[in-house]
């Protein structure tokens, strides 16, 4: 055959070569299609164990509990025991390693969040104790008078 | 070839038998439907929102941003919680500061005062991604970096996503968005992470009022499961077809 037919032949047999290479040593051996369809499952398997293995930041009351049994138990009588202590004191990832001491957010904000008086009919915001936030000692702390870990007792 | 009067009979009357099956007949299962028809017990994620109780506290979001490491300040997050505000001329007000991150303190709503008595109902929505059935942003992804687990949950491979956006278009319900530091496509995962290992997620563990709770639809005995099953729930958006699995109580027609 003539050469003007077969180098233009070898350049695309070539291209198609460096392609294949290519393909093999970028997509991952577990990329295709892994589940219930090309549709919804082409993707890399490997990235679903990626995602599993990312670390938690909120561990949760249990826990808190195993060092500070004492508060958590004081806590669990209250009206305040569904809140969760990392809802105040932030994620416990880490602690008491790194970080040693938690942050306690002791802002009104993180009260008012709840005790902000809404006039919502129908919604359970309605029904909680508020206080207007302009009116009620405006600056100052609420934790200097409520205790937060059980809001019927003084604080003491 | 020899053909007796009695072969040719035979496979006429053959060919006549398969010509009347239908057509589903000859259909091949997937191994998924195989096991689904087997009954074998599986895992299919869902989501519970009960409106009712939400009090638009915002500790859900705040515990989804510091758990999922969403930059903090930046104004994107993986839910978020909106407050509706409807009022006696028909008007709905809606608004979502932060995401609801620090939640609802001023009943100012984008700096409009109501009159409270005005005000005919009230509530608080929170919203996540619906990990859906038929997941539009899955359909789209040109390059496979995000896909549907086996468990239901739609994901994105940080590795593998190009950053091209037509999945945060496709998404009908706004869920996606880009991560700032990655530079990738963002979404909730269910906390996937957390999930795996029979824990809950994080910003179910963060909810005082129970408001939302995360089940298996696949085990008959989940108490998420025996609510969306016998009770009245609703779901968003339901005519795009999309199949959402966050199911909620108490949804208003006002909700969009």
């Amino acid at each position: 055959m003539k050469n003007h037919v077969l180098r233009p032949l070898w350049l695309v047999l070539a291209a198609i070569a460096l392609l294949l290479a290519v393909r093999y040593l970028v997509v991952p051996s577990d990329f295709g299609v892994n589940g219930r369809s090309f549709t919804y499952g082409f993707h890399r398997l490997s990235n679903v164990a990626d995602w599993q293995k990312f670390p938690d930041k909120y561990l949760g009351k249990e826990y808190c509990q195993d060092c500070h049994e004492e508060k958590v138990t004081e806590n669990g009588s209250s009206k305040h025991r569904n809140i969760q202590c990392e809802n105040c004191h932030g994620p416990a990832y880490g602690h008491p390693d790194n970080p040693e001491k938690l942050p306690i957010d002791r802002s009104r904000e993180l009260c008012l969040r709840c005790h902000s008086q809404l006039p919502y009919p129908g919604s359970q915001r309605g029904q909680l104790k508020g206080i207007d936030p302009e009116r009620h000692n405006p600056g100052q702390p609420c934790a200097e008078c409520h205790n937060p870990h059980h809001p019927d007792q003084e604080v003491g | 070839m020899d053909c007796s009067r009695r072969t040719l009979l035979k496979s006429a009357c053959a060919a006549t038998a398969a010509a009347t099956l239908p057509i589903s007949a000859f259909r091949l299962f997937s191994p998924a439907e195989c096991r689904a028809e087997t009954g074998k017990p599986g895992t299919r994620w869902i989501f519970l929102v009960d409106t009712e109780k939400c009090v638009g506290c915002g500790l859900c979001v705040k515990a989804c941003k510091l758990e999922n490491e969403v930059p903090y300040d930046a104004p994107v997050t993986r839910t978020w919680v909106e407050r509706y505000v409807i009022t006696s001329d028909g008007k709905s007000h809606i608004d979502s500061p932060m995401g609801g991150r620090d939640g609802f303190t001023s009943p100012k709503i984008d700096g409009q005062e109501i009159n409270p008595k005005e005000i005919t109902k009230a509530f608080f929505v929170p919203k996540l991604c619906n990990q859906c059935d038929n997941p539009p942003c899955v359909q789209v992804c040109p390059v496979g970096a995000t896909y549907q687990t086996s468990d239901g949950v739609v994901l994105v491979d940080r590795k593998w996503c190009i950053g091209c956006g037509y999945c945060i278009m496709a998404c009908p319900y706004g869920v996606r968005f880009f991560h700032p530091e990655y530079k990738v496509a963002e979404k909730c995962t269910f906390c996937y992470h957390r999930i795996s290992k029979g824990e809950t997620t994080a910003c179910v563990q963060a909810c005082p009022f129970e408001a939302r709770k995360i089940g298996n639809l696949r085990d008959p005995d989940d108490p998420v499961t025996k609510i969306v099953m016998t009770q009245r729930v609703g779901v968003l958006k339901d005519e795009y077809g999309t199949k959402p699995q966050v199911f909620y109580l108490g949804l208003d027609r006002n909700v969009r």
